[in-house]
């Protein structure tokens, strides 16, 4: 087969092409990667940013915190709706008191309370262990009712979503695929128009007659591609493509060794974190209640479930196998999706309470599955680079404030996790 | 140290016995695996089978990771959570030794046991027997369900047969040991109101009921005196062993170390003067030892107080004979310069012994200061009739019912096997949690709960209260056996409202501080006890909230009695009595209880029996100890661990044992210990070692453990024990560093070596020296240290247990020790010093001299956490290395068993899994890790290691790492004492410091900068590694 120069030419920019968008691929998943840990982070911090007014703000969390899992604000969940609820109160002082003992406040005969109870035939629990400034605080918010979601502008507060922003350079990861789309579009415009105008030029150049024949002799010469394909070169060239391709799909095999990324099993009940996290925004941490305080964020246990469960949608054939864990007494055996080794130590207090990473950076948008499943690698590597790039949260916690004012004294830069220690071999494993 | 005092570990060391040089060249005294391949060379299918299994191994590391279920609890219990542990202040009562604890739990399950600081009596120091007893609660011999003829019956069933026994209308008995609590008093007060014929007998295998006698006649008062040994300059004892197993050891220990303790603004520390036949742990931590056989000690306790009449004005007796008058008197000029601030104490069974002892103390005004008759230590009320009335009743059928609730006679009875034998005429009926060779005898099994499981309350001191709380649910259908004999009475409610009830109407009157009864139970449940007269200890925790001694941050109670009027004791027949037994030429049996195994209680126990006695440092067996010259004499050598079985005879019995050389003992005398060679025991403690018990002496109606008329012989059978002392060696290298007192107070840093390295530019200190060129590691956050005072460290042994029941440290069985492989982190070096120069040629009699009584160092030694860490260099893929924090940290997943780091640890810190301990049932049955019950003891927090990984001592980082993270979640930094290690938590004497060097003020910050200039030294100096762990030099007060 013989082909003309152009079409040399034009083989040589096609595989140009090919090899940067193999590169640019693969940096557009990179950066993918790190905005999806990105973007959770940053609407996470959201909230915390938000809100002028003190007692409102307060409210708020103290409502998040122990309300919403009932109520919200147009809509019947447990209990009523709450918009315009004070005003449905003779006083505020009254509703407060209901809120801190609403059996008693029943018992004792208010006709508002009673008829309430007759309308959802169960007494809200006692919430005396809120002080009364949370409770004028609640109330406060329930009056202003729910925050727009555009009043809270991130800021960039949390060092989870600081990190990720660095790491993946802010980049849209399938932005960045449409942008690349349309440049290798317009390469192939340029490379047919190439094409073209060297077709053109070569004829142009075989009609000229002043050409001398030698150089002409060079134009019209054909490329001998059997003698191509066959050449030590291009066989070299095969043989390295080849080798390296194998070794890095060996390699990646290798290293997926025990690595469940995308494991998502089958649950014995089928239980939504996108109905509970995501519809409802329960709070991660009303289920997962050990997350603040130890190693482990807990499976709830059934009782949690039965908070509001006893009320909501008891028929259901999913919840009827929590009743039933309930009758006979056996508790519910889920299937454990992150598998950590004995030998790393991990501590969710450490990262959650004390470094303040949202449960989204590791554990991806938890708000959007249908099952729950494992998002990140959770290998070494993966720990490992967070630690290089996350700051550590030292502002208000005393602990660091050593480390924080030496860290200052000798650069600008954050203080990250791997400056104080935090890639030490006895952090993680003992 | 004076230039010419030379140390040895062990006996061979000191003859440069072959055989120990020719080990001590070697790291372990088996061939190693290449020298048996060696010998072996492999061959085709060999290498097949490596290729096969190379082949398998990696299609299965590839396949898909296993389901992992997670269980959550049905309904989460109040305060629990899976991570978080959990601590319920209780109580130790077994085996007559008293401590208050706290049960660390974790997701439900006990895992460490600790001390509790807020009592006065054990002040936080535990015992080796305390540490280890939560494996007990995971014995996988106990009970699980009540018996009846040994077939498993139903609990009502039981009730049924136990209501009709008592009803014969012969005599019930009820057999516990000393059982000081007022709700079990007030429970067998109801049980004799309840059941006619009903008896009480408190029986105690190792009994005090010769101070009882003694101080009946003395004194008109049957008790045990409480002994404050903290107010006292000067201590006497004869064989008691109270730093070891004598009355209440954790509290006695607690309170003489705190006479030792040194400093710049305290020259002075107490004397103590040790008269004994066997080297015991007294007797290793004294100034002045002297050996007398044991039927002499009673002529030294009379030549004693003769000297001390002489000296006080009272009228001597005759002159005794066969005593070093010249030891008596100095002991004596001691006693008298420190009148009322001195105590005599005799570990006799003997009154009459006791008598004097009695009389020496009154002369000397210690009564009302360190002897105390007010408030008498109510763990040990056995006397002899009680159990010899028991045994006479079964022979002639008068008892219908015998109920053993706690107790062992049969086994530690020397006339157990008749009394086996008797109880063929009764209903038995045992109330214990295992087995034992009484249970086994007994037709009713009422299964009863572990401690760990069970209400009680304790009043191991008359006014010091304490409560026992379960803290864990019963893990299998055995009930508490105070429930069963409260069914047993008619008494329709639980113990534990019985326990309520006993505080309600006894103690909570003895208070004002709180208006209601249930305010009061939750205060005295969560601080564990309750002390009359004591200031509030409210806001008072467990965990220490300043820096400085604990004994000022909790202002202990202690107790000021008043003397008694007059001493009443017949001196005269003391007298005689004790000079009348003086020692003949022959042979001496003395039976002494081992730290680790006490009467045997616990001797299913495969920490303790693993444990390595401090002065032997056998483990797994009991075993003959000879005096050097006596060995000579039989031709027992001991050499690796290798000896020889002895046939010893006493009487009509005889028992073939292997018999270990034991320097400091008196020659014409023979060490037994008893504690080992139960029958009916678990897995782990059977066939180990042999029973001494039967030949206990009962024939002056006091039991005695000086038996005479014994014979021994060598069977010349060769016998390898599990001797961990010579694991190591140190090639004469000076890692202890004394002085004695005088040197001391002269030049505070006596003793001490200061090494300088010749180089060509002239001496330099070693710090000066370094091949590398990077500096100290720098510690910006913490820098933990350790601070181990030689002087206060009386080598009990607690911090070693302690260390392996936090560390998962692998139990590994006594062949695994014998090849050198015992896998303990932290091990407690015995040395030996005589100050006899090491001659070349010098002969073996005068080396024998030297070994005849020498002095005695313990040094726990653990990894030091050098700075510049030779093993760190070595490694070849970065498994060890050194953290920010000063930690040379083990990384057991990077580790690929190349052992360089072992062999390049100048401290000999670093052990080795040869095996997989944890999954290998077959050969290891004694780990606890291979069982599914007894793996629950393992601390979650702490890798169990797989084969091929070194491990050390990590200055258990994960409880750092713990305590960091509480702190951090409060937004403070931690509290001095907030983190220590688990020996430091162990140590009843707070030898141990730990802490964070860059606080300021802390312990161990204030230690070093105090000691720097004094004490403060680091071991093998010389090799510039700069240790975070520094010791203070011991003084001895010669």
């Amino acid at each position: 087969m013989k082909v003309t120069l152009g079409s040399r030419f034009g083989i040589g920019i096609l595989s140009l092409l090919f090899s940067v968008s193999i590169v640019a691929t693969s940096f557009a998943q990179a950066g993918a990667d790190s905005a999806a840990g990105a973007q959770p982070a940053a609407a996470a911090a959201a909230p915390a940013a938000g809100g002028a007014g003190g007692d409102i703000a307060a409210g708020e969390a103290v409502f998040n915190a122990n309300c919403k899992q009932c109520h919200a604000f147009n809509e019947v969940v447990v209990g009523p709706a709450l918009a315009g609820a004070v005003g449905r109160w003779p006083s505020e002082a009254a509703l407060a008191k209901f809120i801190k003992y609403p059996q008693k406040v029943i018992d004792g005969g208010d006709p508002y309370a009673k008829g309430l109870y007759e309308k959802y035939k169960q007494y809200m629990p006692n919430h005396d262990f809120l002080s009364d400034a949370d409770i004028s605080n609640v109330i406060a918010y329930i009056k202003k009712g729910p925050t727009e979601p555009a009043a809270t502008a991130a800021t960039a507060g949390a060092p989870g979503a600081e990190a990720a922003a660095t790491a993946g350079g802010g980049v849209d990861g399938g932005a960045f695929n449409i942008v690349l789309g349309i440049l290798l579009l317009v390469l192939v415009i340029v490379l047919i128009v190439l094409i073209l105008m060297v077709n053109i030029l070569t004829r142009a150049v075989n009609n000229n007659d002043s050409i001398p024949a030698e150089d002409k002799a060079f134009i019209q010469q054909k490329t001998n591609f059997g003698a191509f394909f066959l050449s030590p070169a291009f066989k070299t060239f095969v043989i390295v493509v080849g080798v390296f391709f194998l070794a890095k799909a060996g390699y990646d095999r290798v290293y997926a060794v025990g690595i469940q990324q995308g494991y998502a099993p089958k649950q014995p009940i089928a239980f939504s974190h996108k109905l509970h996290a995501g519809m409802y925004e329960i709070d991660c941490n009303y289920c997962h209640i050990g997350v603040n305080k130890g190693k482990r964020a807990t499976i709830p246990s059934v009782n949690i479930c039965m908070n509001c469960h006893n009320a909501i949608k008891t028929k259901s054939p999913e919840i009827q196998k929590i009743w039933r864990a309930v009758r006979t007494n056996q508790p519910i055996e889920w299937v454990r999706v992150h598998n950590l080794p004995d030998l790393a130590y991990f501590n969710h207090a450490q990262h959650v309470k004390v470094g303040g990473v949202e449960c989204q950076a590791c554990h991806g948008d938890v708000q959007n599955m249908e099952v729950i499943k494992q998002h990140s690698t959770l290998t070494m590597g993966w720990c490992i680079n967070c630690h290089r790039q996350t700051s550590v949260k030292a502002e208000g916690n005393a602990y660091y404030d050593k480390l924080l004012y030496l860290h200052k004294q000798q650069t600008k830069r954050e203080m990250k996790v791997a400056d104080i220690g935090g890639l030490e071999c006895s952090k993680c494993h003992y | 140290m004076s230039q010419d005092t030379i140390y040895w570990r062990s006996f061979e060391e000191l003859t440069n016995h072959p055989e120990f040089i020719k080990d001590s060249l070697r790291e372990f005294n088996i061939p190693s695996p290449t020298e048996l391949e060696q010998a072996q060379a492999p061959d085709r299918r060999d290498f097949l089978k490596k290729v096969g299994f190379g082949l398998s191994a990696a299609a299965l590391a590839s396949c898909e990771a296993p389901v992992r279920k997670v269980i959550p609890f049905l309904a989460n219990p109040d305060n629990v959570d899976y991570s978080n542990a959990n601590w319920y202040a209780s109580s130790y009562m077994l085996d007559g030794e008293y401590c208050a604890i706290l049960v660390k739990t974790k997701a439900g399950r006990p895992i460490k046991i600790e001390g509790n600081k807020l009592s006065s009596v054990t002040r936080g120091g535990t015992s080796v027997r305390v540490q280890a007893s939560v494996l007990g609660l995971y014995d996988n011999s106990r009970y699980v369900k009540p018996q009846i003829d040994k077939k498993n019956a139903t609990w009502q069933q039981v009730d049924e047969a136990l209501a009709a026994a008592v009803k014969t209308g012969k005599r019930t008995v009820l057999v516990t040991p000393s059982m000081p609590s007022p709700s079990f008093e007030a429970l067998v007060a109801r049980m004799q109101a309840a059941i006619p014929g009903f008896e009480h007998v408190v029986y105690d295998a190792l009994p005090a009921s010769g101070i009882i006698k003694a101080n009946k006649e003395s004194f008109g008062q049957a008790v045990v005196p409480s002994y404050d040994f903290s107010k006292a300059n000067t201590v006497v004892s004869f064989d008691a062993d109270f730093l070891g197993t004598w009355l209440s050891p954790v509290e006695f220990s607690r309170a003489w170390a705190r006479t030792r303790k040194l400093g710049p603004n305290n020259k002075r520390i107490s004397k103590l003067f040790v008269v004994e036949p066997l080297m015991s742990l007294t007797g290793a931590n004294a100034d002045q030892r002297i050996m007398a056989k044991g039927s002499a000690l009673g002529s030294h306790v009379a030549a004693l107080y003769n000297a001390v009449m002489a000296r006080t004005g009272g009228s001597a007796r005759a002159v005794v004979a066969g005593v070093d008058q010249k030891a008596i008197d100095k002991m004596a000029d001691d006693l008298v310069a420190n009148r009322g601030r001195s105590v005599v104490v005799a570990g006799s069974n003997d009154p009459a012994q006791q008598t004097l002892v009695n009389g020496i103390n009154f002369a000397l005004g210690n009564y009302g200061t360190t002897i105390n008759l007010n408030t008498p230590v109510r763990t040990k009320q056995g006397t002899e009739e009680g159990i010899a009335g028991v045994l006479a009743g079964l022979e002639n059928g008068s008892i219908g019912t015998v109920l053993f609730y706690n107790t062992d006679p049969v086994y530690t009875h020397p006339q157990g096997a008749a009394l086996k034998a008797a109880l063929k005429n009764a209903t038995g009926v045992s109330l214990d949690s295992a087995p034992t060779d009484t249970a086994d005898a007994c037709k009713i099994v009422a299964a009863a709960h572990h401690y760990l499981e069970s209400w009680n309350d304790f009043e191991p001191k008359t006014g010091f209260f304490s409560l026992q709380q379960p803290a864990i649910s019963p893990l299998f259908e055995t009930r508490q056996a105070e429930d069963t004999l409260l069914k047993l009475a008619g008494v329709g409610e639980t113990y534990y409202d019985f326990v309520r009830a006993t505080w309600r109407s006894r103690v909570f009157p003895q208070q004002t501080e709180y208006k209601g009864f249930n305010q009061f139970w939750n205060y005295a449940l969560h601080d564990g006890i309750f002390e009359v007269g004591r200031p509030s200890l409210r806001g008072k925790d467990f965990a220490p909230n300043g820096t400085g001694d604990a004994d000022e941050r909790y202002e202990y109670l202690s107790l000021s009695g008043t003397a008694p009027a007059a001493f009443a004791g017949n001196v005269g027949s003391a007298m005689s009595a004790v000079t009348g037994q003086a020692a003949g030429q022959g042979l001496e049996l003395v039976l002494y209880p081992l730290m680790g195994m006490m009467a045997g209680v616990q001797g299913n126990n495969p920490m303790l029996l693993e444990f390595p006695d401090p002065i032997s440092r056998v483990t797994w067996e009991n075993y003959v100890t000879l005096a050097p010259t006596k060995a000579v004499e039989l031709g027992v050598s001991l050499a690796e661990g290798r000896t020889s079985l002895v046939k010893l005879k006493v009487g009509g019995k005889e028992l073939t044992m292997p018999a270990i050389v034991q320097p400091g003992q008196e020659k014409n005398t023979i060490g037994l210990a008893v504690g080992y060679g139960r029958t009916v025991v678990g897995e782990a403690g059977k066939g180990v070692g042999q029973n001494a018990f039967p030949f206990v002496n009962l024939s002056g109606g006091f039991q005695s453990y000086v038996v005479s008329g014994v014979s021994v012989e060598n069977t010349k059978e060769e016998y390898m024990l599990g001797h961990v002392q010579t694991s190591h060696t140190n090639a004469g290298r000076p890692v202890i560093q004394e002085a004695t007192l005088a040197e001391y107070q002269k030049n505070p840093t006596a003793g001490r070596e200061f090494p300088m390295i010749t180089t060509p530019d002239g001496k330099m200190k070693p710090t000066d020296l370094s091949l590398w060129k990077t500096e100290v590691n720098k510690r910006p956050n913490h820098a933990w240290g350790m601070v181990i005072d030689l002087n206060s460290c009386i080598g009990c042994g607690a911090c070693v247990v302690g260390c392996n029941v936090e560390n998962n440290v692998a139990v590994v069985g006594k062949q695994e020790v014998v090849n050198r492989r015992e896998m303990h982190w932290l091990r407690i070096d015995r040395y030996y010093s005589s100050t006899k120069t090491r001659e070349e040629n010098a002969t073996n009699e005068e080396l024998e001299t030297a070994a005849e009584n020498p002095r005695v160092t313990f040094q726990p030694m653990m990894c030091q956490q050098c700075n510049n860490a030779p093993c760190e260099t070595v490694c070849p893929v970065l498994a060890t290395t050194h953290s920010t924090e000063g930690l040379n940290q083990m990384t057991y997943n990077r580790c690929i068993g190349t052992r360089y780091c072992a062999n390049n640890c100048p401290y000999k810190v670093r052990r080795f899994n040869w095996f997989s301990y944890p999954q290998n049932k077959e050969n290891f049955p004694t780990n606890p890790a291979n069982d599914p019950l007894t793996r629950m003891v393992l601390n979650p927090d702490v890798t169990v290691r797989a084969r091929g990984v070194m491990e050390k001592c990590t200055f258990c980082i994960q409880r750092i790492q713990d305590g960091k993270l509480t702190a951090k979640k409060d937004g403070r930094r931690p509290v001095d004492g907030e983190i220590v290690t688990a020996c430091a938590q162990a140590c009843p004497t707070e030898a141990i410091i730990f802490g964070d060097m860059n606080d300021p003020n802390s312990r161990v910050q204030l230690a070093i900068k105090e000691q720097y200039s004094e004490r403060a030294f680091r071991v093998l100096e010389e090799y510039n590694t700069r240790p975070n762990v520094s010791y203070l030099t011991k003084i001895r007060n010669a």
